[in-house]
């Protein structure tokens, strides 16, 4: 591993090193290419970031794909209802590795102003790992555009090896979650515990 | 090298030939390399839900391979139909002021020719849904 000093004295005579492993996270944290998938308002503001005012395109991730075959992150914008849950849940299945998740607003992220109601998945983190989770109601688009910047410092700096490796290079991890059913009255199982358990409360 | 010259018994087409194949290579090398790289190198984690056919999320009901009925082209000349008649309605409308007896009259003709088509299909019995 070369130094961090020696690097910075290198580069600025015009000497650029790196490893294989900072070349890899570089080309795909530019690269993040995000399903069209718009659930609800968020996904207004998703547009307008995507659009030449807010420009997502210097980011890389302005390539919103139509098809989860072609994309790596999938931006839930909006309220997943109990109904879409586990179609959204199917298409994170069918995205290719390796996959991101960002929750955008705060109903993706918890149900938001939905919370208390009864069609309403209570934040889509009960299903899938979450990356990035953006609050707002709706977030604008900056803060879509630093959610973005979140997850290319995150994959920018996972190792390629070791036990902290991404779950695609990791041939042991199922890219696959399993994707709720409707029950009589919740969905069916009401979360997947393998990524999220509820908090616990203690009375003090 | 000075010209191109031909050998007297050189085929004439030799030079077609190779600029073809230097043509499809040049588009199969590309693809040969994307495939290569995805064979070798792509981590692959295929699953019942990632191969099943993409429905938008929703399970996928049946086959793909369905039959469409070929009936269906009678609706699209039906739709042709009164897609053209708008076409030429438009600025018959526009101009309507300005035109001739004859002009008025071929364009009728025009109308009464598209609208038999419309009542054949509907002695036909093909406007009704079934």
């Amino acid at each position: 591993m070369i130094d961090e000093g020696l690097k910075s004295e290198l580069q600025k005579q015009g000497v650029y090193v790196t490893s294989l492993q900072e070349l890899y996270n570089w080309g795909r944290a530019n690269s993040v290419w995000p399903l069209t998938f718009g659930l609800a308002c968020c996904a207004i503001e998703m547009m307008a970031a995507s659009m030449s005012r807010f420009d997502l395109a210097r980011f890389g991730a302005e390539v919103f794909r139509p098809s989860p075959r072609q994309a790596d992150l999938m931006i839930v914008a909006g309220t997943v209802t109990k109904k879409m849950a586990p179609l959204v849940v199917r298409l994170y299945n069918q995205m290719p590795e390796p996959k991101y998740v960002i929750a955008m607003g705060a109903c993706a992220i918890s149900g938001g102003p939905f919370k208390q109601g009864y069609n309403v998945l209570k934040g889509i983190d009960r299903y899938l790992p979450v990356d990035v989770a953006i609050p707002g109601c709706p977030p604008r688009p900056e803060a879509l555009i630093h959610a973005i910047m979140t997850l290319q410092e995150k994959i920018r700096n996972q190792d390629l090896t070791g036990p902290n490796r991404p779950r695609h290079l990791n041939a042991e991890v199922d890219g696959e979650y399993p994707v709720p059913a409707y029950g009589e009255h919740d969905l069916e199982p009401p979360k997947n515990p393998e990524v999220w358990q509820p908090p616990i409360m203690t009375r003090k | 090298m000075g010209r191109l010259t031909m050998e007297p018994n050189q085929n004439p087409y030799l030079v077609l030939v190779l600029l073809m194949v230097a043509a499809v290579g040049f588009a199969l090398t590309p693809l040969a390399a994307a495939w290569a790289w995805a064979h070798f190198f792509s981590p692959r984690k295929p699953g019942q839900d990632k191969n099943d056919t993409y429905e938008c999320g929703l399970a996928s009901k049946g086959d793909a391979w369905i039959h469409f009925r070929s009936e269906y082209y009678l609706y699209g000349i039906i739709f042709l139909v009164f897609d053209v008649e708008t076409i030429f309605l438009l600025p018959f409308a526009v101009s309507f002021t300005g035109l001739t007896v004859g002009a008025f009259v071929a364009m009728i003709i025009f109308l009464v020719l598209l609208v038999e088509g419309l009542v054949w299909a509907w002695r036909k019995g093909f406007l009704t849904w079934r």
